[in-house]
């Protein structure tokens, strides 16, 4: 049914939206210990 | 303590597949709209979500702002403890009683209402002085990222339902979409401006917004009386089986927002430490520096 | 409050002193407004029979533009001479600044907008279907809600990175009642359609909840460090 395939988009890009932004919060720890790591070095 | 986080995220984890089974699987079709309505088993709980977030920042940039000043924080103690009370007693009053819309029980209004000063002595509590400050800047985040998937499904429930992605007399949507503009607008003023004078502006930029929202409802409100557009989301009563699953939907939702805010605050922590071990830094260049104490203890 | 208004008044007038000795930005200003008059005549056709509907929009949307442009420099000068930072050590209350600058700003906009409007009147033949006198409230509290928020905000964005853009970005979304306000009145007033009382109503109160928090807040916005 043509309907269905909103149900799923809806859903997808939820998990997509959630995922992005997880991804970007990995992203700055990382960069976050990295930075930490290279004062603590000087 | 350590071992909490990733027991706790398997836990959401599982919560969350429940409630996707039950939201497919267990709920019962809908009579009118099929089976697409299912997305309000995301749709509703992300709305939700976004706004119990962006209540937390507003009580936490209120008492950011009455923080310095003694004066104004015993005031905005008693105002606070005012609402409350007063909230609940006039819940009892019949003529208060008669203004509630259909459904709502006057108990279930009075214990919404003991909610504010609860919250705003909690959050006192549990987040002293600056961690006010990195509480407002996670919830404003998490929020936003809530309230974009209100957004996005919002208009993609609305089209095959009622043929059009967005109506301007929308009012749930469309102070939804304020309240995720003066977010945004929020989270851009803290990144563009620098220094402790950041969290002062984000504060009152929040108190600002709150004081806006219910001006944007009632202008909507009015404009959708007079231009009748059509009501996404449905209203009114709801099969006991939906609500039920609307729940468990909502429960998962929240733990799983429990857990990005966490992350965040973490994320934020570790950020001002890494700022603090700058500014030392560059302090240990100077010559003034052979006083200060500079050496990081190992924690 | 006898010191109050007499340093807001005092500081209104150098404000309006200062405008009139550099006619630049004044000139600049009522050139630009009117090129956003004659730019909407081009993109809208005004003969169409809807353009009466659409006109109220216009006309705010063209107010909105002219404001953010004068909003923008209302504490450059300020900022230029450090005037900021005497306010701040200075006995005169903050709120007598905010306020000479929010009704310098109500000056000067208005008098933009009272350019403006003969132009919209000459180019969509404007002629107005129901109570015109209610065009009087409406034009006031809107523009004094559009003023309010602006000076405010424009305090808030002059010490951020890209405050010209910063200013619109913070102004826009906490006006949309406002605006809705303002562009359904106008709309109900020309097309006699509809009843303006509520959209006057809303914008009384949306004035009056948002002068109260500037001036609660402006004292603390000034001296953020």
């Amino acid at each position: 049914m043509n309907a269905i395939k909103f149900l799923f988009a809806a859903y997808i890009a939820t998990w997509l939206i959630h995922a992005f932004y997880l991804g970007t919060l990995v992203r700055r720890f990382s960069r976050l210990r990295r930075e930490l790591k290279e004062i603590g070095k000087k | 303590m350590k071992w909490l986080f990733p027991i706790l995220s398997i836990l959401t984890a599982i919560l969350l597949a429940y409630a996707l089974y039950q939201a497919l699987v267990v709920a019962p079709t809908d009579a009118l709209q099929g089976d697409v309505y299912r997305i309000i088993y995301y749709h509703v709980p992300s709305a939700w979500t976004a706004f119990l977030l962006f209540f937390i920042n507003f009580v936490a940039s209120i008492e950011y702002l009455v923080g310095a000043k003694p004066s104004a924080r015993s005031a905005a103690k008693w105002i606070v403890i005012a609402i409350g009370v007063i909230g609940v007693i006039a819940t009892f009053i019949p003529a208060v009683q008669q203004m509630l819309p259909n459904g709502m029980r006057p108990t279930a209004v009075a214990t919404t209402i003991l909610l504010i000063p609860t919250s705003y002595f909690l959050i006192g509590k549990l987040f002293p002085g600056q961690r006010l400050d990195v509480l407002a800047v996670t919830t404003a985040e998490v929020g936003v990222v809530f309230c974009t998937i209100v957004l996005v499904t919002g208009p993609i429930w609305a089209r095959p339902v009622w043929g059009v992605w967005w109506a301007p007399g929308d009012i749930r949507l469309t102070s939804t979409l304020v309240l995720w503009l003066i977010y945004v607008s929020y989270l851009m003023l803290r990144r563009f401006s620098s220094g402790s004078q950041t969290q002062v502006l984000a504060a009152a930029l929040a108190v600002f917004g709150a004081l806006d929202v219910p001006l944007v409802y009632f202008s909507i409100w009015f404009f959708r009386t007079q231009h009748p557009q059509p009501v996404i989301g449905g209203g009114g009563s709801m099969d006991p089986r939906m609500l039920h699953t609307l729940l468990i939907s909502w429960m998962a939702f929240l733990l799983f927002a429990f857990l990005v805010c966490r992350s965040r605050f973490r994320l934020e922590l570790l950020a001002r430490e890494v700022e603090e071990a700058h500014a030392m830094a560059s302090l240990a260049g100077s010559p003034a520096a052979t006083s200060l104490p500079l050496h990081r203890s190992p924690k | 409050m006898k010191s109050l208004w007499r340093v807001t008044l005092t500081t209104l007038k150098k404000d309006i002193r200062l405008e009139w000795r550099s006619k630049d930005a004044l000139n600049a200003m009522l050139f630009f407004s009117l090129l956003v008059v004659v730019i909407f005549a081009f993109s809208f056709d005004p003969l169409s029979e809807e353009s009466r509907h659409i006109v109220g929009g216009l006309i705010w949307v063209a107010f909105l533009f002219a404001a953010i442009v004068a909003l923008n420099q209302t504490w450059a000068r300020e900022l230029r001479n450090q005037v900021l930072d005497a306010y701040r050590v200075s006995p005169a209350p903050a709120n007598a600044l905010f306020l000479a600058k929010a009704l310098g700003n109500f000056l000067f906009v208005s008098v933009l907008e009272a350019l403006m409007t003969p132009l919209f009147v000459v180019f969509y033949n404007l002629h107005v279907l129901g109570p015109a006198w209610q065009l009087i409230p409406i034009g006031l509290l809107g523009t004094w809600a559009l003023v309010v928020n602006g000076t405010f905000f424009a305090a808030m964005s002059v010490r951020t990175r890209s405050r010209e853009i910063m200013l619109p970005l913070l102004l826009f979304p906490i006006s949309i009642p406002a605006v809705l306000g303002m562009v359904a009145g106008t709309t109900a007033i020309l097309t006699g359609e509809d009843s303006a009382r509520f959209y006057i109503v809303l914008l009384l109160t949306y004035d009056v909840v948002f002068t109260t928090a500037c001036l609660a807040l402006f004292e603390t916005v000034l001296h953020a460090e």
